[in-house]
């Protein structure tokens, strides 16, 4: 079973790179935190320019209400907080006064699922894909590590209307290089395989990788399909998976309710029933704890991930 | 000076003749009257006086912006928009109908002149801190962004937020317009939650604070040119207003929150609006 890297740097710090770097080709970027700016990143940009950077205080219902404001008058705006005050406290002035009028805001909410980890359940946020997938026309992605990061925010740059973009705490497994290409709406085959498909975002990409190594050594030939693009989700690539190895494994630090195992649920059920598993997080709260600790333990081990190709395996 | 007035006064006259008519015969339900007819002093002057837009180009960058973050009084604005020529007076008539553009609270890029979308209460003081923000950078600080809240909606606690950071953030290009009709949905606001002292509260965050009679012509247009000139921090109007004001019967009776003028009442709050118009023309109003 090949071993992932723990990178250095956080998703958050790509984040606030990546703004920059927008922000020096694009005049019309700027970037706003609820006591958040350092958090995501966007330090070096406050430094470098200062009036293009906005910390409003810890009020982000305020600073849903700003960034709407900018976005309405031409600016593209970049902002975020901690995932559940994102999703769920400031969700209403996110969905109308900025989803609602369609306007380029994006929303970056850092320690989303499990990975504000030992902060405990306060400030993980397994609901948000599932809650900010329900909005129309919001584009959402959950990137599996800085250059990830970094290519999901450059696509983004150039994307009208609005996008949450799921970060984390601490640092994930180092994934992908520099060449990664993100492209709204695509997945994109990992790693071919005949015998089941397994679907996968984010920090759990490299979980997904290392159970179609174990299970290579059981002779079964997995695909892992990257749909780090959560909304839209590439039907084509979830269908042509789907017809090719006949049964479907999804994984995420997500609630299994409604996130991407729902969103291809949704796909398979209309188009192509399909045996299928999620895995995920079920209907419980979790606890604080180490993010590796806690996959762990609320079932999304490799051997999780191993266990349910086995079993949709077996109902095909 | 006077004839001005007048002009306005009669245009207030006129938004209130619109906003019955939807009433009685518009399309699309019930009409929050009341909380509009408390408005429609204010919103005559602000669009036929103090605010500078074009409604052959709704969208210019230059353009002074209303937000009527009370959205539920949806009826002022759209009567005003429609009286600016934003849209045919007789779309009016759609508002909150099936396929219209005057949507139940107003909604930003449907219905031209619409600056934010708004309705859902509390929302409007942060989205127009941004966009005061985003005139300061764009070199169009000489204009305003004008925030007209309910008084009821100042205990929504994101109102809160964006008038402590207003003042922070330098938005003398801010102003707030409070509605003081004293009603809310349920009732009378001193009995369901008082706001008092409400100007020392906004005094407190840092605004420069000012009262008028929301009904007086004069004091409304010398109050918001006040506003409108006024530089080095963001402004607050208190307007005391009187929920339902021009039609007798809708005044200080909140069962007009919402509703729908059955034909007499129609003809007899149009009696009275014509009665106004007479009583400004002979310059007894």
């Amino acid at each position: 079973m090949r071993t992932f890297e723990m990178e250095k740097k956080t998703t958050r710090d790509a984040f606030g790179e990546a703004v920059l770097e927008l922000a020096r080709e694009d005049p019309t970027v700027i970037g706003i935190g609820a006591d958040t700016t350092s958090n995501l990143g966007m330090k070096k940009m406050a430094a470098e320019m200062p009036d293009r950077v906005y910390n409003v205080g810890i009020a982000e219902q305020n600073m849903m209400g700003m960034a709407a404001g900018l976005a309405a008058s031409g600016y593209r705006v970049f902002g975020g907080s901690f995932a559940p005050f994102i999703a769920m406290r400031s969700l209403e002035q996110f969905r109308t006064f900025i989803a609602y009028p369609h306007l380029n805001v994006v929303m970056a909410g850092g320690m989303g699922g499990l990975s504000a980890a030992n902060e405990g359940v306060t400030h993980q946020c397994p609901e948000d894909i599932s809650i900010m997938r329900s909005i129309a026309g919001n584009v959402v992605a959950y990137p599996a590590d800085t250059a990830a990061t970094k290519a999901v925010i450059r696509a983004l740059g150039s994307h009208e209307g609005p996008a949450y973009v799921r970060l984390g705490k601490f640092a994930f497994r180092k994934v992908f290089d520099e060449n990664y290409k993100f492209e709204i709406g695509k997945a994109q085959v990992l790693k071919d395989g005949k015998d089941v498909a397994i679907l996968a975002c984010g920090a759990v990409i490299y979980r997904a990788l290392q159970a179609a190594d174990v299970l290579r050594e059981e002779g079964i030939e997995a695909m892992v399909l990257d749909c780090s693009c959560i909304k839209p989700l590439d039907e084509e690539a979830v269908l042509a998976a789907a017809e090719k190895t006949g049964c479907i494994v999804t994984v995420e630090d997500s609630t299994i309710m409604g996130a991407l195992g729902g969103a291809a649920a949704e796909v398979l059920g209309e188009h192509r029933p399909t045996p299928m598993k999620r895995v995920g997080i079920q209907d419980c709260f979790t606890e604080s704890g180490d993010l590796d600790g806690l996959m762990d333990k609320y079932g999304l081990s490799v051997n999780d991930i191993a266990e349910a190709a086995k079993a949709v395996i077996a109902r095909k | 000076m006077q004839e001005e007035l007048k002009r306005l006064k009669k245009m207030a006259v006129q938004i209130r003749r619109d906003m019955i008519e939807a009433t009685a015969h518009g399309q699309g339900g019930g009409i929050h009257i009341g909380p509009a007819l408390s408005a429609a002093d204010i919103a005559a002057a602000l669009y036929f006086k103090i605010m500078e837009v074009d409604p052959k180009e709704p969208y210019w960058p230059k353009r002074d912006r209303f937000i009527l973050s009370k959205g539920h009084a949806y009826a002022v604005l759209y009567a005003a928009l429609a009286e600016k020529g934003f849209f045919p007076r007789e779309e009016l008539l759609t508002m909150r109908a099936i396929n219209s553009r005057l949507q139940g609270h107003p909604s930003y890029k449907k219905a031209p002149g619409v600056d934010m979308t708004s309705g859902s209460l509390g929302n409007g003081l942060g989205c127009g801190l941004g966009i005061a923000l985003a005139m300061k950078k764009q070199g169009t600080a000489h204009r305003k962004v004008y925030v007209m809240l309910g008084d009821g909606e100042c205990q929504e606690g994101m109102v809160w937020e964006a008038a402590l950071a207003a003042p922070h953030f330098g938005a003398d290009n801010l102003a707030v317009i409070i509605d003081h009709n004293h009603y809310q949905s349920c009732g009378v606001l001193d009995e369901i939650l008082p706001l008092y002292p409400l100007e020392d509260k906004w005094k407190a965050f840092g605004w420069h604070v000012m009262e008028m009679n929301g009904h007086d012509m004069s004091d409304i247009v010398s109050k918001l040119t006040v506003a409108k000139e006024f530089s080095g921090r963001p402004v607050c109007v208190i307007a005391h207003t009187v929920k339902g004001k021009g039609i007798s019967f809708m005044e200080h009776n909140n069962a007009w929150h919402n509703g729908r003028c059955r034909e007499e009442q129609y003809a007899e709050a149009m009696k009275e609006l014509d009665a106004q118009e007479a009583a400004i023309d002979a310059g007894r109003l």
